[in-house]
């Protein structure tokens, strides 16, 4: 008998099941999950958690009988008042225990439910996505350097001593030398201490000791493993090249945004946030929010807390203008800047606003995207639709990107439209469809 | 390696185990299950395992090594959330069929449970492996655990090389015939060439001795509608039909196939060979397992070995596992074989031990035979399910669960009680569950019977229907969808009706996507 701990092995046998099964069901589970993220509440928009799929593209069929119609028997335990020849009302959806057994694994429509971690969750979310125009302006400097394996040395700490190589080097030498096998030194003893003990041939017997004391002599001469056997992995460093990007993230939290409002610009800034942490491990995200007046906030703050106040949104910009200037140079930074409002500005505030953009930020930017949210058009029947009267900014906005400044606008009304605006936005091939509304 | 346990003395208190709890345990049921009980088992391998090295074993059918698919994720994602959620415990135990046989326990266990699970895998399912002649005749434990690496192996392999979607159109076709990839009578094992040579020898001595130049004279038959049906039965032994191992008919003949794809289906018939003793035992490999855990366990605990309130725990999960719900009760599915298993092993003790009068009429060779556990080893080695049901249940036992049969014909609007646990009824109830458990009744009956080679290679299926039952529709659709796309030609399935020979019901699929080339 044996007793074997197999706790430590290594976890996740049946994870590459789990990859052919999600990779089978992955237009379901896609769709089902974009459809979570526009239920979940900002704080765990981005857990894993159940999916529920149709079994349809999962059915496993098999050739069986059916489980309704012909002649069948059933033969079950706990009678309690039947006698032979009683007749029985025939029972819903088959007859006895057999049809409930027969229903469990039929072709039922049940829905399938699994959990996906929050990775996989993620992965499938925010698959196919990327910023546009990430230039590798600077090589960071420092920690970026990979070690990559470059052939084998003869030095080197034993941590990285290869086996293979060693006893490959070692096995040929030793049969260069002829170094004898400990079987043959097995089989000479054992003849030997045979002839011993009958006492016969001591001719032989003397010749055999003479062998064996040459093997053992050779044996000793010929180590079994010599150092210039022994062979050590190399490895070298690589620098790898890193582009350092910064995202803006700058979101109106004047008055005249609603709550309704609010939570949009928030969902989009948090959906952008979670594709940013996920795809750019080097991406930096600065978060901006202004009313009459900017600041700069942590993260937390900036989803989490209100502040009522006038709208101009040139504060912002400055704000962003002063940031950049403090911390990331144009020249060895990518720079991204999302921006999200309800359109409103203050009307002296306009021609600031272009100007700063035109002059100061858009030649700073890769890629500078607008999203504009509105009321809710399902909740706020009554009033006009968004379409029928552009804002300010929205229009200011049209004008300069007529000009030609790399400018992506977008407009959402309803929780639905924010995840199909942040693809539009940031889709892999989409640069130029992201740039037209 | 033995290890020294005083008499009297309990092997463990606590629900805590350590390694050397169990080593003194396995020891003392070690001695029970052999030297008492006189079981035969193959050699032991214990693997205690986490929880979720449990759940990944269920979702690839319970082996340690076993190919890739996705239908084993789908199986661990549905188990896993009915797990965390709550709804359903894990198996304390699986074993498996091999040499040496490997059981798993989970670390969860107390120690209790741990001696309850190796007295009924490592020596309950064990000696049921080892000896019933199903698993000798069918399976090969010495074999199982290499053949599932070189197939794991093949499989990675072909996914390299051929690209994993290609290989899962294979494999999903395959899984879908696999309950008709297996061969439910003994083969004739293949010649080697010196027996093929003898008996080609012996072939042409008949000849010779039988010639007789007076035949030459007789004249030749005039060419007629039975050259037609000659030429029928000529291609039909050529192929080998009729056959109802519809893997095997694919893997030999199929015209589009590729080598790599023969292979894969040969690895999944040859999985659902390794399995098909299974479905046919499960009352009594669970029955065996059941008797003999709870059999050590006593002997333990009457020989003090086992605390008091070990015992107390012991029973606990044994009489749950043993619970039959009536058929009334909203958690009834059917018998469970845990409780009809062991309730017949203790009846054959009972009537080998203090047999009743009727108990001598019904089974006069056992009965009072005073060995019990010869009656059982016998039964283990030489039953299935379904004879061991039709031979060894008593009418002590159906009074006990109060059996009973419905007749249930679809043509009429009532359900008819057919017979009781009464004078009357024994029998009849006897036969009729035997038959639930026999998987000719169970296993639709399906057969390649014909394929047009030289026309338009269209591949002819039977189904006999037995009682007027037909095959599940939209499942059998789907299933002739992956054998047609198997075959690459047309297939045409027809349900006859077994009595009568009327055609019930035709199915024709062609190719939708080929697999083949």
């Amino acid at each position: 008998m044996n007793i074997i701990d197999r706790r430590l092995n290594p976890k996740g046998k049946s994870l590459a099941n789990r990859q052919r099964f999600l990779r089978r069901v992955k237009d379901q589970v896609r769709r089902a999950v974009r459809e979570a993220s526009g239920q979940r509440s900002i704080k765990d928009i981005d857990a894993g958690g159940d999916i529920t799929i149709k079994p349809g593209g999962v059915a496993e069929p098999s050739l069986r009988r059916a489980s309704q119609g012909g002649i069948r028997d059933h033969v079950v335990p706990g009678n309690k008042e039947f006698v032979t020849g009683d007749r029985i009302k025939r029972p819903e959806g088959g007859g006895g225990g057999r049809g409930r057994q027969a229903s469990q694994d039929g072709d039922g429509e049940d829905e399938f439910r699994f959990m996906l971690s929050r990775e996989e969750f993620l992965d499938l979310f925010l698959e196919d996505l990327e910023l546009p125009d990430l230039i590798k302006r600077k090589l960071a400097s420092t920690e970026s350097y990979a070690w990559t394996r470059a052939g084998y040395s003869v030095t080197g700490s034993p941590a990285n001593l290869n086996l293979v190589r060693t006893t490959r080097n070692s096995l040929a030498r030793r049969i260069a030398l002829k170094r004898p096998k400990p079987g043959e030194l097995q089989d000479l003893i054992r003849e030997i201490e045979a002839l011993e003990n009958s006492g016969k041939d001591p001719e032989r017997l003397e010749d055999l000791r003479g062998q064996l004391e040459l093997l053992r002599r050779r044996s000793m001469a010929i180590p079994y493993i010599d150092p210039m056997d022994v062979r050590y992995n190399r490895f070298q460093q690589v620098p790898k090249p890193v582009a350092r990007a910064v995202m803006f993230c700058l979101m109106d939290v004047s008055g005249s945004m609603t709550e309704h409002m609010k939570d949009l610009a928030k969902r989009f800034f948090m959906l952008l946030y979670l594709f940013l942490g996920k795809h750019y491990k080097n991406v930096e995200v600065v978060f901006i929010r202004h009313t009459h007046v900017a600041q700069e906030v942590d993260e937390d703050t900036f989803f989490h807390s209100t502040e009522t106040g006038g709208t101009v949104v040139s504060t912002a910009l400055e704000e962003m203008v002063k940031v950049v200037k403090d911390r990331y140079p144009p020249d060895e930074w990518n720079i991204y800047a999302a921006q999200a409002s309800d359109g409103d500005n203050t009307p002296g505030d306009n021609s600031r606003t272009a100007a700063l953009l035109t002059e100061g930020i858009l030649p700073l930017c890769q890629y500078y995207a607008y999203v504009e949210v509105g009321a809710d058009p399902d909740t706020q029947s009554g009033t006009y639709a968004m379409g029928s009267r552009d804002t300010d900014l929205w229009r200011l906005y049209s004008r300069l990107r007529d000009e030609g400044a790399p400018l992506a606008m977008k407009q959402v009304r309803h929780r639905r439209d924010i995840y199909p605006v942040l693809r539009e936005l940031f889709a892999k091939d989409a640069q130029a469809q992201g740039a037209t509304p | 390696m033995n290890h020294v346990v005083n008499p009297g003395l309990p092997l463990f208190e606590g629900a805590e185990w350590d390694y050397d709890k169990l080593w003194k345990a396995y020891d003392a049921i070690e001695r029970v299950g052999l030297k008492e009980m006189g079981l035969d088992v193959y050699t032991n391998q214990i693997e205690v395992i986490t929880s979720e090295q449990m759940l990944d074993a269920y979702a690839s059918t319970g082996m340690p090594i076993f190919y890739k698919h996705w239908s084993f994720g789908k199986h661990f994602a549905q188990e896993e959330v009915m797990y965390r959620k709550g709804f359903r415990s894990l198996a304390y135990e699986i074993v498996i069929n091999s040499n040496p046989c490997i059981s798993y326990i989970m670390e969860e266990n107390t120690m209790t449970m741990q001696a309850l699970v190796m007295a009924h895998a490592a020596f309950g399912h064990n000696h049921f492996f080892k000896n019933n002649y199903l698993f000798r005749q069918w399976t090969d434990a010495d074999g199982i655990l290499d053949y599932l690496d070189f197939a794991k192996g093949y499989i990675a392999q072909c996914e390299e090389r051929y690209g994993l979607s290609r290989v899962e159109r294979v494999l999903d076709a395959a899984h879908a015939l696999m309950s008709h990839g297996v061969f439910t009578a003994p083969r004739r094992r293949s010649l080697d060439l010196r027996m093929e040579q003898k008996r080609e020898r012996e072939r042409q001595a008949h000849h010779e001795a039988m010639y007789n130049d007076l035949w030459r004279t007789l004249p030749a038959k005039p060419a007629s509608p039975a050259a037609a049906s000659a030429d029928r039965e000529r291609r039909r032994a050529l192929l080998g039909l009729p056959q109802e191992n519809i893997l095997y008919f694919l893997e030999k003949s199929a015209p589009r196939l590729e080598g790599w794809q023969c292979e894969i289906l040969r690895i999944v018939r040859n999985v659902a060979q390794y399995f098909y003793p299974q479905r046919q035992t499960k009352v009594m490999n669970e029955g065996c397992a059941t008797y003999v855990h709870y059999k050590i366990m006593s002997r333990l605990h009457e020989t003090g070995k086992l605390t008091d309130g070990s015992w107390m725990e012991f029973l606990h999960s044994h009489t749950s596992v043993i619970m039959q719900p009536e058929f009334d009760d909203p958690r009834f599915g059917g018998f469970n074989p845990y409780a009809l298993g062991f309730a017949m092993m203790q009846d054959l003790e009972r009537i080998s031990m203090e047999p009743t009068e009727e108990d001598r009429i019904w089974f006069p060779d056992i009965a009072g035979s005073r060995d019990p556990m010869n009656v059982l080893r016998d039964a283990w080695a030489n039953y299935r399910d379904e004879s061991f049901i039709l031979q060894c249940l008593s009418p002590a036992l159906i009074r006990k669960f109060k059996i009973f049969r419905v007749h249930d014909d679809a043509s009429r609007p009532e359900l008819q009680v057919a017979s009781i646990h009464d004078e009357r009824g024994y029998r009849d109830v006897r036969r009729h569950l035997a038959r639930q458990y026999d998987v000719a009744e169970l296993h639709p009956d399906i057969q390649v019977v014909d394929v047009d080679m030289s026309g338009d290679r269209k591949l002819m299926l039977e189904y006999r229907a037995r009682d007027g039952i037909l095959l599940e529709e939209s499942d059998t659709r789907a299933v002739l969808q992956h054998l047609a796309d198997l075959w690459g030609y047309e297939v045409v399935l027809e349900e006859i009706d077994k009595e009568t020979g009327g055609r019930l019901k035709k199915h024709v699929v062609g190719p939708r996507s080929i697999i083949g080339v």
